[in-house]
């Protein structure tokens, strides 16, 4: 290669100096004895998290006014998880978008979930020997949606006074139809243990999918809150971060650093801007090689000189 | 059987192939250039050797499978030792790879082994969120949650769902381990086949 067309960011140069005895497999096995020896001391000396998950259950006996409202907002369509759109269901005008591209819409319900049937009427009828429920059930599968409407708004109006008298869902209304004795049995059933069950073998006897009682759990302010009290949410770097003081995925930090600053943290397609910002962060990283510019910048930088300052020394 | 028959086997083919391009001197080599003399080339071997135990330790939480650590005090300093293995093999790859950056490793001929050690970094991302999203506890409940809005608005969280502890578990413990190591193995092998990057020639810019 002539020197004239020598490329100092593209090119090396032919080393002409020097080698010194390197014994590779004896390097390879100290370094692997010291990670094994500070991963132990870390490991003695801090430990590591695992925070008991939360049940419908729990969260149930816990907060039974949080769950009931959480339940009444899958029936009247307003939970997040019913308002989601696709890839949970279709919902028009939902789903965020990356300019003029609609990913999550393009690809379309492929996990359906239709919240107040899975998570409400599905695990009611469920349940055994209650013939008022299945009457209750029956008069609201048989109502108009009009009617149903009416109902929901009712007992949404009601709701906002809401008590637990004796372990009972009390709500004020005569004009909420079969709601009152669906929500108050969802609640007992959900406090009894059986609704984590019943969410999570709509697959048969063996599953492992947990996408319904994870979206129910979601969708309340129960699970937020605990979140909020580990520092977990999105605002507070939580993408990072793990329950008690543990380092977490300290490594997403630039994904959580967006999230933090507009216009991420304002815009209704937040998600999909992060994650394209950081698509293109990351084809820029894998083709620096190519990229006229940027791959000067470690040249113009100079910290080479630091990392072989002996080679630039011994040079002189 | 003739010799040119022999010559034209895939087999003799690869074989030479290799042989031309990764000598048993270049394989385990035992000297180096006199400029491979910095604290920041430990941390590509820190990297691989962290992996290592990450991949023993993930081995060890498997033989009792994936619920065990919650009801062992053994089990869960396994976990430990998992997390923490996992934590210094991320800061010893971040740090092999901007030290990589600042010595503009990918000159001579290196742009394919800079490339592998990128993806092995972004495939690592996915291993340990997998990981996070797998341990069945108040974490994975939060951060698959959570992480769900931002994978769907992508359009892959139909097809890669979070929130699916089977799906994610097996990515964790076969799909991304074994990317991880093949693209580890890549990157080890290139980083042998075309040696350590030379430093910059000092007045070479002058001369483009």
């Amino acid at each position: 290669m002539s020197k004239k067309s020598f490329r100092p960011d593209v090119d090396a140069p032919k080393w002409k100096g020097g080698y010194s005895p390197y014994d590779i497999i004896k390097e390879g096995t100290i370094a692997l004895v010291v990670i094994l020896v500070l991963t132990l001391i870390f490991a003695i000396v801090f430990g590591s998290p695992d925070e008991k998950a939360i049940t419908v259950r729990t969260w149930s006996n816990a907060d039974p006014i949080d769950f009931a409202t959480t339940a009444l907002s899958e029936l009247n369509g307003t939970s997040t998880s019913a308002a989601y759109g696709a890839p949970y269901n279709n919902v028009p005008g939902s789903g965020q978008a990356m300019g003029p591209l609609k990913l999550e819409q393009w690809v379309g319900v492929r996990i359906p979930i239709n919240a107040g049937k899975d998570f409400v009427i599905s695990p009611l009828k469920s349940l055994p020997d209650q013939p008022i429920l299945d009457q209750n059930l029956k008069t609201w599968s048989t109502a108009s949606t009009t009617t149903q409407n009416s109902w929901l708004s009712s007992y949404g109006k009601a709701a906002a006074k809401m008590k637990v008298v004796k372990g009972q869902i009390v709500v004020n209304t005569t004009s909420a139809g079969p709601l009152p004795v669906m929500i108050n049995d969802l609640t007992q059933m959900a406090r009894s243990g059986a609704l984590d069950q019943a969410l999570v073998t709509g697959h048969g006897f063996y599953t492992t999918d947990y996408t319904k009682p994870l979206l129910f759990l979601a969708d309340s302010g129960y699970l937020s809150n605990l979140a909020s009290n580990q520092h977990l949410t999105g605002d507070q770097w939580g993408m990072m971060n793990e329950t008690g003081s543990y380092p977490g995925q300290a490594w997403l930090w630039l994904y959580t650093f967006w999230y933090q600053i507009p216009p991420f943290n304002t815009s209704a397609s937040g998600d999909a801007l992060v994650f394209a910002t950081m698509g293109v962060l990351s084809l820029l990283l894998l083709f620096v090689p190519f990229i006229p510019g940027l791959r000067s910048i470690p040249r113009k930088l100079k910290i080479y000189r630091l990392i072989w300052r002996e080679h630039y020394q011994d040079s002189k | 059987m003739s010799t040119s028959e022999i010559d034209r086997q895939w087999t003799t083919r690869l074989r030479r192939r290799v042989e031309g391009k990764l000598p048993p001197e270049k394989l385990l080599p035992d000297t180096q250039p006199t400029y491979v003399s910095s604290w920041i080339y430990v941390f590509g071997i820190a990297t691989l050797s962290s992996l290592g135990v990450v991949i023993g330790t993930g081995c060890i939480l498997a033989l009792r499978g994936p619920q065990w650590w919650h009801g062992s005090a053994y089990g869960h300093f396994i976990n430990s030792m998992h997390l923490w293995s996992v934590e210094i093999f991320f800061f010893a790859m971040v740090v092999h790879l901007w030290g990589k950056f600042a010595m503009a490793a990918w000159r001579g001929g290196r742009a394919l082994t800079w490339m592998t050690g990128v993806v092995t970094f972004l495939v690592s991302i996915g291993a340990g969120f997998t990981g996070y999203v797998s341990q069945s506890n108040f974490d994975s409940q939060w951060i698959s949650t959570q992480a769900k809005d931002g994978i769907n608005a992508t359009g892959a969280g139909a097809y890669f769902n979070v929130l699916n502890l089977g799906q994610m578990l097996m990515w964790h413990i076969v799909l991304l381990p074994l990317g991880a190591i093949v693209l580890t193995g890549m990157h080890v092998l290139m980083v042998r086949i075309k040696g350590v990057v030379p430093p910059f020639e000092e007045g070479a810019e002058v001369a483009e």
